[in-house]
């Protein structure tokens, strides 16, 4: 030690006054502010445009928008997509992409009728395969991603194609009619029952729920929760933000990823089951765009496609989003087209955010 | 004195790469042991097989003069080793105390962590706070705060709090100030010497020579996939260190 001679750093420790770990730091502008608050809730933007549409077209259209069935109108239709983007959620925050979802629904929906009606198999533990035959599905492209380090893109492309075929080869493309589910095995249709709050006598107007609604908002809470409360839910994001570093720290990657796509699954086969409810038949041409459209709701809920950054809530704001602007431009007497151009530009300025946030002064 | 961890014959290969060659490792209690080599001398195959991300295909390793057999990063820190990689491991997006806890988080007594298995978050954030002022890092206001808004300096303090924090017996630092500036390093290295006067044992992979001559009390000269020889810094100069490592100079007897 003796013949160090370039001490550079004796300099250094002598004027080593302040403390380099100095966490508090001021922050100057407003923008930066907004950022941060961005940065820490990622919910707020979708939730801020969701009530800005809201007021919009209520300003717009006045009591026909703006009343009580309207709006739970507007919950009624985006019941399926709402349970299927909160799975679509759970793998987007892996970084991943489940573009198999509307297939897995539309299958275990397939499923639960056939047992019902071709085995004639109780209609509860009818429900209970579909419900088990969506999650089976879901671990297999958990474990081809996970294991076999395939990409969730490839893998869940595959599936999509795979369980499509599969359910029109095993429903022989068959649909099971609603009279007949209706008389046969109404709890196919649980989810689709309905209840009016705040009616009028002759029961029109007022706030019409389904139970489908309701479970869309349980699962939203019950994942809200999970992600947010449980060392399960800082896995979840932990793989999604940085795998190597996830492994590294003690979080067992595989099992974590594994578990998101079949617990997507299970959320998947449980839209199917919902979606009997809605259509009111068991119908293996339905649901197709339920893979794109939740896509759609989780970006515009402000999930970062690259993994880590979001929050479910956000989701549920971004399919509601979707829904105003359905409901809202029909209302108005504006041609489908306008919806989809408007869901268009939304999709690209939500990402635009997403980038900017991503930008934090380190 | 008989070393708190040890190994014994090494071996790693990838294919036909020989990693590590018959490879032998002490590490004495309370000391700092640096770890020099060159560029694929296979100073990370060591490291990493001693703090579980690599299995070995041969050779054994002692902790406390028990043998153990690590599968996963895991199982090294069940047993008191904590590592601190080059790379860090933390997750940018999360908190401080997110990251300090990560892969062992503490729940909630009673129905709400057992049923609901809900997150003690004040008891870690209070035990995050108290390691990182134990460790002098503290001035922190948001043990919320995400880590990617730490400066490198930072964010190299919280992964060695959480390594001291959780690191009963060993702490592995893999290059801790490469990626530092002078002032910021200069921090971790008295990190480091903390840590040592709790009698916690440190190995310190570093390419820095004077940062290794000044806080180690071994040195361990890799070459070739196995050790070389161990110098006392006080003995031998920077230029002897780096001409065994680089096989410029034959080493002496060990």
């Amino acid at each position: 030690m003796s013949d160090k001679t370039d001490d550079y750093e004796a300099v250094v420790q002598a004027s080593r006054g302040e403390a380099v770990a100095d966490f508090s730091k001021a922050r100057a502008s407003a923008l930066d502010r907004v950022q941060h608050a961005l940065h820490v809730n990622p919910a707020l933007v979708p939730l801020v445009v969701l009530l800005g549409s809201i007021i919009t077209f209520g300003l717009l259209l006045g009591t026909k928008f703006f009343s009580p069935f309207a709006l739970t109108l507007i919950l009624q239709q985006v019941q399926i997509v709402g349970i299927v983007a909160a799975a679509q959620s759970l793998v987007i925050l892996t970084a991943g992409i489940d573009l198999s979802v509307g297939a897995i629904a539309v299958i275990s929906s397939v499923i639960m009728g056939q047992f019902t009606f071709r085995y004639g198999v109780p209609v509860e533990i009818s429900v209970a395969i579909g419900l088990l035959a969506g999650t089976a599905i879901g671990c297999v492209n958990g474990w081809l991603v996970a294991v076999m380090k395939l990409p969730p893109f490839i893998v869940t492309l595959g599936m999509w194609q795979i369980v499509l075929a599969a359910n029109f080869l095993y429903s022989a493309n068959e649909t099971i009619r609603s009279q007949e589910i209706e008389t046969e095995a109404p709890l196919l249709q649980f989810l689709g029952t309905t209840f009016k709050i705040g009616a009028d006598a002759d029961g029109r107007g007022g706030a019409t729920f389904t139970y489908g609604v309701i479970f869309m908002v349980l699962v939203v809470v019950f994942l809200a929760y999970a992600l947010r409360h449980t060392a399960w839910g800082r896995h979840v994001y932990a793989t999604g933000d940085d795998p190597e570093a996830a492994q590294l720290s003690g979080v067992n990657v595989k099992r974590t990823l594994i578990s998101v796509y079949g617990v997507a699954g299970l959320i998947c086969a449980f839209a199917g089951w919902a979606l009997i409810g809605r259509i009111g038949s068991v119908s293996p041409t339905s649901g197709q765009l339920l893979n794109i459209e939740s896509i759609t709701a989780v970006v515009i809920g402000g999930i970062s496609l690259f993994g880590g950054r979001g929050s479910i809530m956000g989701t549920f704001f971004g399919a509601l989003i979707v829904g105003v602007f359905t409901l809202g431009l029909r209302l108005l007497g504006a041609d489908a087209q306008w919806t989809y151009l408007l869901i268009g530009v939304l999709i690209i300025a939500a990402v635009a955010v997403d980038q900017w946030i991503r930008k934090v002064a380190a | 004195m008989e070393p708190i961890l040890k190994a014994r014959g090494l071996v790693k290969r990838y294919g036909k790469v020989t990693a590590l060659d018959n490879c032998d490792f002490d590490l004495n209690p309370g000391e700092i042991v640096a770890v020099i080599g060159d560029n694929g001398a296979g100073k990370s195959s060591l490291i990493k097989v001693l703090s579980g991300a690599v299995i070995p295909d041969a050779g054994h390793v002692l902790l406390e003069g028990r043998k153990v057999r690590f599968s996963s990063p895991n199982d090294a820190r069940a047993e008191g080793i904590e590592t601190v990689y080059q790379t860090l491991a933390m997750s940018p997006a999360l908190s401080i105390a997110d990251n300090m806890f990560m892969g062992r988080e503490l729940r909630k007594p009673g129905v709400m962590g057992s049923v609901f298995r809900q997150l003690d978050r004040a008891r870690m954030e209070k035990i995050a706070r108290d390691k990182l002022s134990e460790l002098g890092l503290m001035t922190i206001q948001n043990i919320n705060q995400a880590v990617e808004t730490l400066s490198g300096g930072q964010r190299q303090g919280v992964a060695v709090a959480r390594a001291a924090a959780f690191g009963s017996k060993v702490i592995i630092l893999d290059e801790p100030t490469a990626a530092l500036g002078v002032k910021e390093s200069r921090r971790v290295l008295e990190l480091i010497l903390d840590v040592r006067s709790r009698g916690i044992p440190i190995i310190l992979i570093s390419h820095n020579m004077p940062h290794v001559f000044e806080v180690a009390d071994r040195i361990h000269v890799h070459r070739l996939g196995k050790r070389l020889c161990v110098i006392d810094p006080k003995d031998y100069t920077m230029s002897d260190a780096v001409a065994f490592m680089t096989g410029a100079k034959e080493a002496p007897a060990a």
